[in-house]
């Protein structure tokens, strides 16, 4: 058998293609959702992919956020359904409060593409299982609204339970991937809800799943087969 | 325009006096009166509204369309093209049932007025026209041209422009591949913003924009329309800017790249259900573009309530919706049973869709407005009967004296430590240094299709997962060349796009292009297109590769000083699996690092001469196309077979430049000697056309010397790939750490 994941399209969604790609490439079979659906289609789990949803109007992802589709995939992640959020998806993540924090605007004011080297923080998730804690991969980054920030409490807690699941590899060279991007607080990339099936981040794992594109790096294939792994061995 | 009492076409047959403002309007005396003679009467507002615009230069290419017919004269026999020049965009069979279509187009003066928006929705624009013609885009390029880099107003100009391309295509989901980014006085009060875009379809999938079938309904779908942009092609394409004219409105008009993303999957969509008969997407011109091309192209007229066109303010009058430029707006023809289901896909997508006329049996375009008859035309003699100029051209008494100040007699430099300086100043000058704080601001990974992106020779795009077919499409154009002979110029435009596609690995297949010029009223100006479009013409015809479509922007003039003639052109290749491709940088120590071509003392226009000595003046580098094609050949060859690892192709700022990026690129050094029968100023420094260089792997190095010994390509093996330096041996080794820091820190300095 294998698993079945859901990759939600709003209007203004921007990787839903290139997500259920990965998703593919994974092993793993990608379901369309589309962001009136009022049920999930009994997917295992769920990706919220990038783009610009509603155009980033208001707030990035606070309009997509009440979507029809979000009441069901709230109340499910509530019990354990697997979703990640990437980049737009992690935005919606947290105005939907399934994940702390919130995005700002990158401290430079510039959409900003590039190579960027993280830290993996926390490999007990439900889509990083195939990483070891501390491994550093280099995948593409792309974003306008990319600053993580959070007051004071939330992330002295979220470090303290290890609920930081990716941080950007400030100390090395910028041309290799180096460097925090954005002026994220901590350096935070991504983070986990506490039960660990629900993670978001900014930098994309789908664009860095195949050897001959984007960055020619596979090292975000491990979201995908960690996942699989997880629902397949479950 | 008064709007009380309407001025119907009935009242304008009874008041054959009454003075309209056509001069306003931006048309000529003689202009005016062929519309009268057209007509037998005089034109409505609504007609003059019309006929002004679309017999603007910007849409009906009045001055330039005696030239541009060269482009399909000379058109060289091509199997692969599937749709010629004057649609929307060319459309190339690429193989596998795949077709795939491209365009470049300008925005160049409402980018100056206002940066981002003008940027922007010259993004937008191109996008459209591409999904007009039935196709996905899956890609863009933008070739931009700044005044001096130093000058205060390229701060204002250029961030406005980037952050405006990278607001509206990173919105869009299309991912930035290439383009150029070029400094020069010449363009400090006329930068050219030119866009590219290119789309892939199945065969079947190609659509035209044409109005057939009597009783098919025309839907105007995507955003309401309002009063941006009204009069933007007759004026701001037209003349040079008048500050004492009275504006209401924003001549440049607004975008919205979220209702431009809709507009694309709602488009798609309905193609994907074979739902439209003809489309046109309003861009210049708006409404009385799209309503007079689908009815002249089509067999029938048209009949439309303008009354249903759904508007962003109320108070526009008739002759204001007719000429306004909003962004995002589409027209189709629909079967009248299909017309549900249309209308259904465009309500899923949030798009607001409205039925506002039909095609009819006859051959008029009428429009209505509150009941009454406002327009009443042959709409080809809008669209298609504008006048035509056969302005007056002569060689500038300049000429001579700029050729005549050749670059060969400039002081070179005479020790090692100079030569060394030299190429320090060049890969940290403004146009040599790294673009990436500029293409940093792009997306180019979107879509998962990316292969190549920038700063690799072209951008190459996958667009078949299972066998790996790919498209490549580079943008090059030198107005330092054009200037100096702009005939050479074109062409050797057209041989750097052409050869940047094959160091790629991908098949040069067919050719773009946005011809930027000052104004066509001056001779000498003319004279440059007439020379730049016969160059251009004559070098298609030899290589082999058709002019698919393109743009002209004209009047890109401060006062009497014209641009330099910039022919920007655009070559599209294909490659059969994109695992062959060959990138820019170097990969493995101890390849051997080849030039392939001849080396002359060619400094004419070169960036030596620009950066080292402030001059241009000379010839620009000769032009053989047959050895551009040989080594064309030669290149892809090698990259199919595995013979070469990296490629880059020699041009502006000439052998070290390339061999600096493909080092940095790489992250590895090079040591290099000056062949046997050159000084090692000329090897460096050189830009003689038809040259790459390829990193070969020691095992391949026999066949590959044995296969451009049998062609007949000069191939000179110049060093290795080796170490953390470019090393020129007796002259000067600089390690990648310095010039990493002089190639990249520049233009953020400059401009962040």
């Amino acid at each position: 058998m294998t698993a079945r994941i859901g990759v939600v399209t709003f209007p203004g969604s921007l990787d839903d293609r290139d997500t259920q790609r990965a998703i593919r490439v994974a092993g793993a079979e990608p379901v369309t959702l589309w962001h009136k659906d009022k049920d999930l289609k009994q997917v295992d789990a769920i990706v919220l992919c990038g783009g610009f949803s509603y155009g980033d109007y208001l707030r990035a992802g606070a309009i997509a956020r009440f979507s029809p589709v979000m009441e069901p995939l709230i109340a499910q992640a509530r019990e354990g359904l697997p979703v990640l959020g990437i980049c737009n998806g992690f935005q919606i993540l947290t105005e939907a409060h399934l994940l702390p924090g919130a995005m700002l605007g990158n401290d430079h004011l510039h959409f900003v593409c590039r190579d960027q080297k993280l830290r993996v923080e926390n490999a007990d998730t439900a889509w990083t299982c195939d990483y070891t804690a501390g491994q550093e991969i280099n995948i593409p980054l792309k974003n306008m609204d990319g600053r993580y920030v959070a007051d004071r409490r939330t992330l002295d807690e979220l470090e303290a339970e290890g609920r930081v699941a990716f941080r950007y590899v400030v100390d090395g060279d910028a041309a290799d991937g180096c460097g925090n991007p954005n002026g994220s607080l901590n350096d935070i990339a991504g983070v986990t809800n506490a039960a660990g099936n629900v993670v978001g981040l900014m930098p994309h794992p789908e664009h860095a799943v195949e050897p001959l594109i984007g960055t020619g790096r596979t090292d975000g294939l491990p979201f995908f087969t960690s996942i699989l792994k997880k629902l397949v061995n479950a | 325009m008064s709007r009380t009492p309407l001025d119907t076409v009935e009242h304008a047959a009874a008041t054959p006096d009454v003075e309209l403002p056509w001069a306003e309007l931006g048309l000529k005396k003689d202009e005016y009166e062929r519309v009268v003679e057209i007509l037998g009467r005089r034109p409505t507002g609504a007609e003059l509204a019309m006929y002004s615009v679309m017999w603007s230069e910007h849409c009906s290419y009045k001055s330039s369309k005696v030239h541009l017919r060269q482009f399909g004269e000379k058109a060289p026999e091509n199997d692969a093209l599937l749709v010629g020049i004057g649609e929307n965009a060319g459309v190339v069979d690429v193989g596998q049932g795949y077709a795939v279509t491209f365009k470049v187009e300008s925005h160049n003066h409402p980018s100056y007025v206002e940066p981002y928006q003008g940027a922007a929705t010259g993004v937008g624009g191109i996008v459209r026209d591409i999904i007009a013609m039935g196709a996905r885009p899956v890609a863009v390029v933008d070739p931009l041209r700044f005044g001096a880099a130093d000058h205060p107003d390229t701060k204002r100009v250029l961030p406005g422009v980037v952050a405006g391309i990278g607001g509206y295509g990173n919105c869009l989901g299309l991912p930035n591949i290439g383009g150029e980014v070029v400094f020069d006085a010449c363009y400090q009060g006329n930068p050219l913003v030119n866009a590219g875009c290119v789309g892939v379809m199945r065969h079947e999938d190609i659509h035209l924009a044409k109005a057939s079938g009597a009783g098919n309904k025309v839907i105007l779908y995507g955003a309401r329309t309002g009063g941006d942009g009204i009069g933007g092609a007759s004026i701001l394409a037209s003349e040079t800017f008048d500050d004492a004219k009275p504006s209401k409105r924003p001549a440049v008009q607004v975008g919205d790249p979220f209702q431009e993303k809709l507009l694309i999957e709602c488009t798609l969509e309905a193609f994907k259900e074979k739902l439209v008969v003809g489309i046109q997407d309003l861009g210049a011109a708006g409404l009385s573009c799209a309503t007079s091309e689908l009815a002249s192209n089509g067999s029938g007229g048209m009949r439309v309530t303008l009354d249903d066109v759904p508007l962003r303010d109320s108070t526009l009058s008739p002759e204001e919706i007719l000429m306004s430029e909003s962004q995002e707006r589409m027209c189709a023809v629909v079967e009248p049973d299909k017309v549900d289901r249309f209308l259904e896909i465009c309500e899923k997508w949030d798009v607001i869709a409205t039925v506002i006329g039909e095609v009819t049996d006859g051959d008029r375009l009428e429009i209505f407005w509150h009941g009454e008859k406002i327009v009443d035309v042959d709409p080809r003699t809008v669209a298609h009967e504008g006048p035509t100029y056969e302005r007056p051209y002569a060689r500038p008494e300049w000429q001579d004296a700029l050729q005549a100040d050749d670059a060969a007699k400039l002081p070179r430099p005479r020790t090692s430590e100079e030569l060394k300086d030299q190429v320090l100043k060049l890969v940290a000058s403004p146009n040599q240094a790294s673009k990436s704080w500029i293409t940093s601001q792009y997306d180019r990974f979107v879509q998962g299709n990316t292969v190549l992106a920038q700063p690799e020779d072209s951008g190459m795009i996958r667009i078949d997962e299972e066998t790996g077919l790919g498209v490549a499409l580079a943008t090059d154009g030198n107005g330092r060349y054009a200037k100096l002979d702009p005939y050479t110029g074109a062409q050797l435009a057209l041989a750097e796009a052409y050869r940047n596609v094959a160091t790629t690995g991908a098949r040069p297949l067919a050719v773009s292009d946005c011809l930027n010029f000052g104004s066509p009223e001056d001779p000498a100006v003319m004279w440059q297109f007439a020379e730049a479009v016969r160059g251009l013409a004559d070098a298609c015809q030899q290589l082999g590769t058709p002019v698919t479509g393109g743009n002209v922007s004209l009047y890109n003039q401060t006062g009497e000083a014209a641009i330099h003639p910039t022919p920007v052109v655009a070559v599209l290749g294909v490659i059969d699996d994109v695992a062959r491709r060959t990138p820019v940088a170097f990969q493995e120590e101890g390849q051997l690092v080849y030039l392939l071509g001849d080396t002359r003392e060619e400094f004419g226009g070169s960036a030596w001469s620009q950066v080292i000595h402030d001059h241009l003046g000379g010839l620009p580098p000769k032009v053989d196309l047959e050895r551009e094609r040989l080594l064309a050949e030669i290149l892809i060859a090698a990259s199919r077979d595995g013979m070469i690892d990296s490629a880059h192709d020699l041009s502006d700022g000439g052998l070290i430049q390339a061999v600096v990026e493909s080092a940095l690129l790489g992250e590895k050094g090079a040591r290099l000697i000056v062949p046997d029968g050159l000084d090692a100023f000329t090897f460096l420094f050189s830009e003689s056309a038809g040259r790459a260089i390829v990193a070969v792997p020691r095992s391949e190095e026999v066949r590959f010397n044995d296969m451009c010994g049998a062609r007949g390509l000069p191939a000179t093996r110049i060093g290795v790939v080796d170490g953390d330096a470019v090393e020129v041996q007796g002259e000067f080794t600089l390690t990648l750490e310095e010039l990493r820091e002089a190639h990249e820190a520049t233009i953020p300095a400059l401009l962040a």
